[in-house]
């Protein structure tokens, strides 16, 4: 994305934001609540444009070709949005549709993704029935389902006991390595970037630091990411 | 895409529908409950008030169970339309909507399946009130029940339409109360569902012309005329054409560029 902005009202959510995310990277989009990840992953998933900028995937520009773009991007909401009633296979197979697949590829791709995040019996199950970690396992699953090259993470790991966090960073870390995924992961929480990841810290709509983690550290000289990242928004409260 | 892939994404969006009406057992029953009760206690409250003299498309003197039961099957559709769409957009997260609008489709084809399979399920529900209607000797003939299908899919259409305009562009309207009251109930009252529109103009030539307007009075007489082997040609023009512009209209409050989802964040 290149010079990414967009305002409600008088408000700027997003200003002059530019970064990307390669095959293979896992990057992690660090911001504190606020700090406009999920405006950015509305524009990117085009839920409405922004106000100035551009975001291609992949070489198709989000405004002028979405159906490329759109085709080639997995996402995980911030919110759960699983249909309960629906069994673990209905919302898989229902999501398929949405991108046009016919459904024996598709009962062959939901028993290949279940089966990576160990789902694979719960597959004739409600949604109701399933955990919280479980729900988002599901929802990760059905994000690669089409086999997109773009994954887009929103906080996927709130409300989530450690067990669970670290089976989601660990699988969508196995897919960057293995499948040359591309993955943006929103978080709040700075420990979920580790040092092989590379880092974009967002605050108040802007970005104040992005690359590898060792290197964002030497720049602003703080021992770990967790200080950088207090020494980065602190001088920005500062000049502003 | 190619046409397969269009027709793929429709079935989805179809049969997620049904399975949600089927799995939510307190949305199917209370769906057909509504109408049963208007039919079963309203209905014979009022027949001796109301006498109903004969009036196309009916040759007889007809009870006035007979008369309201078009009335009903419009009103499982109006609910039906106010309910899939709001229920999408109003559940505040939009999770079903965003997951919707993140497919590679087109929108107005997401939006138009979408509404296509909210009828769908309105059509199932209006088929099973008129069986049990039957027994209430509602009796159309069987070529009725034939003609009455392309007659609800277009009003179920109009009606679905007119509920995704609303969610893109009413704020205000939080939750399903204020629908039923600034929008539900005036045009239910407003029409010629209850009560043929001559009897109103005899009380209020004001009122008579409100439900002339009404693009549920000509849903209604749609499926009157339908029902009973008939094609009401003007309410089949007036229906088609709100449902051009509900369409038109809901495509447009769902453009990214322009509509309520950028605006509806924004307020947030």
């Amino acid at each position: 994305m290149a010079g990414l902005s967009h305002t409600f009202g008088p408000r700027k959510a997003l200003d002059r934001v530019s970064f990307a995310v390669g095959p293979g990277d896992f990057t992690v989009l660090l911001g504190q609540n606020g700090a406009g990840k999920t405006t950015l992953f509305a524009l990117v998933t085009r839920l409405y444009h922004a106000s100035g900028g551009s975001i291609e995937v992949f070489g198709s520009d989000i405004r002028r070709n979405p159906q490329s773009a759109l085709s080639r991007m997995g996402v995980v909401f911030q919110q759960p949005t699983l249909d309960l009633d629906l069994t673990v296979e209905q919302n898989l197979l229902y999501h398929a549709s949405l991108h046009g697949m016919p459904r024996s590829r598709a009962l062959q791709r939901a028993e290949s993704e279940l089966g990576r995040v160990d789902l694979l019996e719960r597959r004739r199950d409600r949604v109701r029935t399933l955990s919280g970690g479980q729900r988002r396992r599901v929802e990760v699953a059905r994000a690669l389902l089409h086999e997109p090259d773009l994954l887009l993470l929103d906080e996927p790991t709130v409300g989530l006991d450690m067990a669970s966090r670290q089976f989601l960073i660990n699988h969508v870390r196995g897919l960057c390595a293995t499948r040359q995924l591309a993955a943006l992961w929103a978080t709040h929480l700075i420990d979920e970037a580790s040092d092989d990841s590379r880092v974009v810290v967002l605050h108040r709509g802007r970005i104040l630091a992005s690359g590898p983690v060792p290197e964002v550290r030497a720049e602003t000289g703080a021992p770990s990411l967790q200080a950088a990242f207090a020494a980065l928004t602190s001088q920005d409260a500062i000049a502003t | 895409m190619s046409t397969a892939q269009y027709l793929r994404c429709l079935g989805g969006i179809v049969r997620r529908e049904l399975l949600r009406w089927v799995n939510q057992r307190g949305r199917f029953v209370s769906a057909l409950v509504r109408p049963l009760v208007w039919l079963a206690v309203f209905a014979a409250g009022f027949r001796a008030v109301l006498g109903v003299s004969i009036i196309p498309p009916y040759d007889t003197y007809i009870p006035y169970e007979v008369y309201i039961a078009p009335g009903l099957a419009g009103m499982i559709q109006l609910f039906s339309g106010m309910q899939s769409s709001l229920s999408m957009v109003y559940d505040r997260e939009m999770g079903s909507m965003r997951t919707l609008m993140i497919s590679p489709f087109p929108r107005w084809f997401l939006l138009s399946s979408k509404l296509l399979a909210g009828v769908v399920v309105s059509i199932v529900q209006v088929y099973v009130f008129l069986a049990i209607a039957w027994f209430w000797e509602i009796e159309p003939p069987p070529v009725g029940y034939v003609l009455v299908l392309p007659a609800l899919l277009l009003s179920g259409l109009m009606l679905g339409a007119l509920g995704l305009v609303l969610s893109s562009f009413i704020r205000q309207l939080e939750n399903f109360a204020g629908v039923m009251n600034f929008v539900i109930f005036p045009m239910f009252f407003a029409s010629s569902a209850l009560y043929p529109l001559w009897r109103v103009k005899e009380s209020s030539l004001t009122l008579y012309w409100i439900c002339q307007c009404n693009p549920f009075t000509h849903a209604v007489e749609l499926i009157r005329f339908a029902l009973y082997g008939e094609v009401n040609l003007v309410s089949a023009a007036v229906v088609a054409g709100f449902l051009l512009i509900f369409l038109e209209a809901a495509v447009w409050g769902y453009d990214p560029g322009r509509g309520f989802l950028a605006r509806r964040a924004g307020a947030e």
